[in-house]
């Protein structure tokens, strides 16, 4: 029950796309067509579920204080063993869908290298080891944190897939529209915080 | 000299990493419900745009092409660690607020794209330069959405009380929703769209 709840309220309410803006740079250069998100979307899914548990075993059996020798604590080496961990993983499954999965590697090959500077990867291991997951917590967190991305990245593809027939002002073409549209749709997001 | 100053002053309105080119927004919207936690933010993202760019400048002609990206990230990194490490030894209470986004700065698009775009090509001092410069743009954007949520959000400035709100025997209803997510996309939509009409040229089709 703990661990629904959990997953419900990465994808809802602590969505990291929209209430803690986090991977936005992708987030608003990706979204133009439905198709590109969602591919985008699975990827970032499939790494986060991947790459928060292995942070998790490591800061919890390597980094952590007292874990890899007594009274040794590595914690300063989080940012850059989570960097890297990232990186490894990406670079792995890039490699294991090229040999196994060919379709779904064609489908979203472009994505993987992305996915290694997006905030929201680097962002869910560090809010990870600020809440003290457990590695069953980390493995919910994960799935829940990025299909709440993916969500959030789908549901403005579609909305500027509509936008672009309508009259925007000169100045607000593009980028700033894009913006109050994200804006409208946080505040829908805000409907779910009574759950 | 004026090339220099032509350097340092360009990215602060003309080509603003921000409005123009896109890159930082995470951090530029989360930190932004106190002014406080922005300078914090700003001055730390300057100083390692800054040092990260001199650093990448200094051994760009050592770095082999194929890993110049690992290279850049782990010089990146270390500067962003130390930051972390001496904002929690001396600003806990901020370096509190900041949370996760202090390490965020590593994956911030503005560190990586002047390293890429400027710093492989270019000598130590512009690199320098180029690295306050983005800094400051960032950190122009920053404090102005910082002052306008404060402020009308919750009715001070660095936690002085400006305009006195109703629940303290004052005059001003804060508007809540400043403090709330949706308010900092509203406002850096309005920002992009304010600079637009005084730089037409900025306007996409």
């Amino acid at each position: 029950m703990e661990y629904i709840q959990l997953i419900v309220r990465s994808i809802f309410i602590d969505n990291l796309a929209l209430s803690f803006f986090l991977g936005m740079c992708t987030f608003l250069a990706v979204s133009k067509r439905v198709s590109t998100a969602i591919g985008l979307g699975i990827a970032v899914i499939v790494v986060q579920t991947i790459t928060l548990p292995v942070n998790n075993l490591i800061l919890n059996h390597v980094l952590k204080e007292n874990a890899l020798f007594d009274g040794v604590s590595l914690t300063f080496l989080t940012l850059i063993s989570f960097i890297g961990v990232i990186a490894a993983m990406v670079q792995i499954l890039e490699m294991t869908l090229d040999r196994y999965f060919p379709p779904l590697y064609n489908a979203l090959g472009i994505f993987l290298p992305l996915i290694t500077v997006n905030c929201a990867i680097l962002g869910g291991s560090l809010f990870m080891e600020q809440r003290d997951y457990n590695f069953l917590q980390s493995v919910c967190y994960g799935f829940g944190s990025g299909t709440g991305w993916a969500l959030a990245i789908v549901l403005l593809a579609a909305v500027r897939e509509r936008c672009k027939y309508s009259n925007v002002p000169a100045g607000l073409r593009g980028l700033g529209i894009t913006f109050i549209t994200v804006g409208l749709i946080a505040m829908a997001f805000m409907i779910f915080s009574g759950i | 000299m004026s090339e220099y100053k032509e350097i340092l002053t360009k990215p602060i309105f003309r080509n603003n990493p921000i409005a123009l080119q896109v890159l930082g927004i995470c951090s530029a919207l989360a930190v932004t419900t106190k002014l406080e936690t922005a300078l914090t933010m700003a001055l730390a993202v300057t100083i390692v745009t800054a040092c990260s760019s001199t650093v990448i400048s200094c051994i760009r002609n050592f770095i082999p092409d194929s890993i110049r990206m690992i290279v850049q990230m782990v010089v990146i990194a270390s500067f962003v660690i130390v930051t972390d490490q001496v904002l929690k030894a001396y600003a806990f209470g901020i370096s509190r607020q900041l949370s996760v986004f202090v390490g965020l700065i590593i994956t911030n698009c503005i560190l990586m794209g002047r390293a890429e775009a400027f710093a492989m090509k270019n000598p130590p001092l512009p690199s320098f330069l180029d690295g306050i410069g983005n800094g400051l743009g960032y950190s122009v954007v920053l404090v102005v959405l910082a002052s306008i949520r404060e402020l009308f959000g919750s009715g001070k400035l660095l936690g002085i009380t400006i305009l006195k709100t109703v629940n303290d025997g004052g005059w001003y209803q804060p508007m809540g929703i400043m403090l709330l997510a949706p308010s900092a996309f509203f406002l850096i939509g309005f920002f992009i769209w304010i600079l637009r009409t005084f730089d037409p040229k900025q306007i996409e089709d």
